[in-house]
């Protein structure tokens, strides 16, 4: 039996006859990157091929790189096997990609969603025979509330903190969640006040998407300026001295895993709002079943349990593989770049092991 | 059910004290009577019994979810709560129902007259008419164990704000065997009836562990001690020639006991007791677990009887000639609790003692606790070290002039238990906890080497902080090795210092062995598997007879 088009090693998903990686999790020669999240775009390749849209944002976070982007649809040809990226709808740039060889058609999707979110081209179903999907959130205990539906209780909410002279305070990824709310917050009464690594990323995004004003919460900036606004943060300046400056406050988180009670209480947060990047359980299966495949490959997420619905439900191939992408995690701390210039040092993360490379 | 639903919502949605009490005070200010009546009952523990068992609950919502049985049992695992689980998968609807709580409940109390086809036919239907709050309450109504961070003491203080009585006169009427179906808010809350309050105990005083250094209490002298029985905590009411006895989480024993109604006829009427239930045989304090053989039983067969009798161990006086005499202080309580044993003693028969058996028709299951005066908290210390001896779990320690209050207090009376039995045991399988740690593995099962294997001996989910959990939640995904549905066994690697009350035979245990409350300490990070103790030094922590 031949290879696989593409495998699962220790460093990532590899294609063998084009000999590169898909978001490789170890340093390599040839990677090419779905998005800019931390946990699939990481530090330490000779080479990195992305979307256009897409170069910016890696360059922001891992500095001088050797990058090059290409279009949606447009094809890359690496020894007979043509890979392309297409739109997968998680944050802005996010990108599914597509490779053929021998007639034979993968696609990887990255993370993706289904709902259009304002800022991110909408995800496209791509035809293919194998299917590498993730599933963070693959249980039918997910689902997702139009996203019109969820901004209108977090401006409800916003708006009755600063009725009550409180400032609201929302948690959420600095790449993709906080420009996804910039985006829709209500800005008529309420100013936008940003945590360092929130406003630096929304800053790079500007040159694609337009998004309210933001302000940048700096040493001078004062008590009375932020009082009753709303300010953006990354998970992890949760309980932090940061917080301070916006006393009183009230915080939110806007999450997924939201969805839960015990996650929300876990969290010690005022309010948790519903809201993913990623597919919910409805989404996949009406993904899985736009792509036409026959083998699905699950990952990253409650991968065998959902693999084994796909087998006995569905009558697909489908298996699932371990890889180190994390999704939309359940714990604070990864995923995000919270230093003030949001880089990695070259030395934080160059060990080349495989642990998470957020600081 | 839409305000109650809200009222749910909105205490889940904080973890402020004071916003739970604003909300809760809001809802009993502004709900009909009747619904306010059920709030009370749900939220302490009096729901009405459920109609359908948990079983078919699930079978009938993976019906209408069209997914199979297993990934509805998987989902729940993840989830950790039956109710939620439910309520999630179910479709989406963004219908609200305007049947009151009142309505639901009666409807649900009605259903269990009603044979399967309809009772499917009714939860199917209500499903999906309800909103996803109204779907988790209405579920957890039927599931039970309504525990959602409102405490007992916390809904008294709000019911407190909202009618403007006394919360430990509230906590008072609160007590008892009324249920959502045999009372109105109006007869419960605002009107003495005596009927309704003559089966009632009064709520429990309970204390707090001592936290500092005993000295710190200030003069010896002060403070009667006495031993921390280690059985039922409870309370004996004789009134009206009818005996009633309550436990202390408000259950109404009095048929598991049965050896108590010789008190009718011996003890006053207008006479209530607070102590211990204890095994007790041939002048011996038994074990716990003697006692909890007792516990689950429905019946109590004459063999049982006969092998774990109980008797009240009595620690305080609540009512005397019909009178509630909490206010006076423990020393004037204490006087009178001891007259009356006494007279019971000198009257013909007497009451039990060390040489009598409880088997005895002529004597009465009962005895004093005795309490005890010293000189220095040194001497204290020497008896609080000869507790297990003495098949107690410690000291309590009563300020002599303290009146006897409601709920958990601190200053008045103290509890000096025994520093716990601690042995470093090895991690052998978790699961998946539930509430707030849903979706974490925190219930842990512990082992002892014997014969270079490891032994079960314990479980224990409590004892480390949630950012241990967070990292031993990570480490067991990595190294699990088998699953059996939500239990995972893991890599024997990880060595944990277990801490239990006390210890015991059983024959009921693997190990051989029972311990009492065992729990986390540490996480000994520093010892190596192979170092974690044995099986045989378990066995030899257990007390010696006669010793």
């Amino acid at each position: 039996m031949s290879k696989p088009l593409l495998q699962f090693t220790n460093k990532g998903i590899y294609c063998d006859p084009a000999g590169v990686y898909l978001d490789p999790w170890r340093p390599v020669d040839k990677a090419l990157i779905t998005h800019g999240h931390a946990d699939h775009s990481r530090w330490g390749h000779k080479k990195y091929i992305t979307h256009h849209d897409n170069v910016p944002i890696i360059t922001h976070r891992l500095g001088d790189i050797n990058v090059s982007g290409i279009a949606h649809g447009e094809n890359l040809i690496i020894n007979n096997v043509k890979f392309s990226f297409h739109p997968a709808g998680h944050i802005p740039g996010s990108c599914q990609i597509r490779v053929e060889h021998k007639g034979e058609v993968w696609v990887f999707t990255g993370d993706y969603k289904t709902e259009s979110d304002g800022i991110s081209t909408p995800y496209q179903p791509i035809k293919c025979d194998t299917f590498i999907t993730e599933c963070t959130f693959g249980l039918p205990a997910f689902k997702w509330q139009p996203q019109s539906q969820v901004m209108d209780d977090v401006n409800n909410w916003c708006a009755q903190n600063h009725a009550d002279g409180k400032t609201s305070i929302l948690f959420a990824y600095s790449l993709g969640k906080a420009q996804r709310l910039i985006k829709h917050l209500d800005t008529s009464q309420m100013k936008i006040y940003c945590h360092g690594a929130v406003y630096k990323m929304t800053e790079v995004l500007r040159q694609l998407i337009d998004f309210p004003p933001t302000y940048l919460i700096t040493r001078d900036t004062t008590k009375e300026e932020i009082a009753g606004n709303i300010v953006i943060a990354p998970p992890s300046a949760h309980g932090s001295a940061w917080m301070r400056k916006m006393v009183p406050y009230v915080t939110a988180s806007a999450s997924g895993w939201m969805t839960f009670r015990g996650a929300r209480r876990r969290r010690a947060m005022d309010k948790g709002f519903v809201l993913s990047d990623h597919c919910d359980w409805d989404g996949l299966l009406e993904s899985i079943d736009a792509t036409g495949c026959e083998n699905v490959i699950t990952t990253h997420g409650y991968q065998e349990i959902f693999a084994r619905y796909l087998r006995e439900e569905k009558s697909l191939n489908a298996i699932s593989e371990r890889t180190q992408y994390e999704g939309e995690t359940n714990d604070e701390s990864s995923q995000e770049d919270t230093s003030n210039n949001g880089i990695h040092s070259a030395q934080a993360s160059s060990s080349g092991s495989s642990s998470n490379l957020a600081p | 059910m839409k305000q109650f639903a809200n009222l749910i919502r909105t205490i889940d949605g904080t973890n402020k004290t004071t916003l739970k009490v604003e909300a809760l005070a809001d809802y009993f200010k502004t709900a009909p009577d009747q619904d306010k009546l059920w709030t009370i009952a749900i939220l302490s523990h009096r729901r009405p019994k459920r109609p359908v068992n948990t079983t078919l609950m699930r079978e009938w919502a993976t019906d209408i979810s069209g997914i199979p049985m297993w990934l509805f049992e998987e989902s729940y695992h993840i989830v950790g709560d039956l109710a939620e689980t439910i309520a999630l998968i179910l479709p989406t609807i963004n219908e609200s129902s305007d049947k009151s709580l009142t309505t639901i409940i009666q409807e649900l109390i009605e259903l269990r007259k009603k044979d399967e086809i309809e009772k499917k036919a009714y939860l199917q239907e209500n499903w999906l008419k309800l909103n996803y709050y109204e779907r988790f309450c209405f579920n957890k109504i039927m599931t039970g164990g309504f525990r959602i961070g409102v405490s007992q003491k916390l809904m008294t203080r709000a019911l407190s704000q909202a009618t403007g009585i006394d919360k430990d006169i509230l906590a008072h009427k609160l007590m008892g065997s009324w249920t959502g179906e045999n009372t109105s808010f109006q007869e419960l809350i605002y009107e003495d009836n005596e009927v309704a309050m003559r089966g009632k105990p009064y709520p429990f005083y309970l204390a707090y562990a001592i936290e500092n250094e005993v000295e710190d209490l200030g003069n010896v002298t002060t403070w009667s001690a006495e031993h921390k029985w280690d059985g039922i905590r409870s309370q004996t009411i004789i009134r009206s020639d009818e005996l009633f006895v309550w436990s202390r989480g408000e259950e109404l024993v009095t048929d598991k006991y049965p050896e108590f109604q010789a008190f009718l006829g011996k003890i006053p009427n207008g006479t209530v007791i607070d102590g211990e239930i204890l095994p007790y045989k041939n002048g011996e304090i038994l074990n716990f677990n003697d006692l909890q053989k007792r516990i689950g039983r429905k019946t109590i067969g004459k063999k049982l009887l006969e092998d774990v009798p109980v008797i009240i161990m009595a620690y305080d006086l609540l009512e005397w000639q019909g009178k509630d005499i909490r206010n006076k202080p423990f020393q004037e309580r204490r006087a009178l609790l001891e007259q009356l044993l006494m007279d019971l003693n000198q009257r013909k028969g007497g009451i039990n003692s060390a040489q009598t058996s409880t088997s005895s028709s002529s004597s009465l299951p009962i005895m004093l606790s005795e309490t005890m005066t010293f000189d220095s908290w040194n001497d204290m210390a020497v008896e609080r070290s000869l507790s297990r001896k003495r098949k107690s779990e410690g000291l309590m320690l009563k300020r002599k002039d303290s009146p006897y209050l409601v709920g958990r207090k601190k200053g008045d009376w103290w509890k000096w238990k025994v520093d716990p039995l601690t042995i470093d045991a090895v991690l052998t399988y978790a699961m998946r906890g539930h509430g707030r740690r849903s979706n974490l593995f925190t219930d842990y099962t512990f082992g002892l080497w014997q014969d270079g294997e490891l032994v079960t001996f314990a479980k224990a989910y409590s004892g480390l902080t949630d950012a241990e959990f967070k990292k031993i939640d990570a480490w067991i995904k990595k190294n699990t090795l088998e699953r059996f549905g939500p239990v995972r066994s893991v890599t024997p690697h990880h060595v944990f210092e277990i801490a239990f009350e006390g210890i015991a035979p059983s024959k009921r245990h693997k190990s051989g062995v029972a311990t009492r409350f065992p729990r986390i300490v540490r996480w000994r990070l520093d010892k190596p598997m192979e170092e974690a103790n044995t099986l045989d030094d378990l066995k030899a922590l257990i007390p010696k007879d006669g010793s």
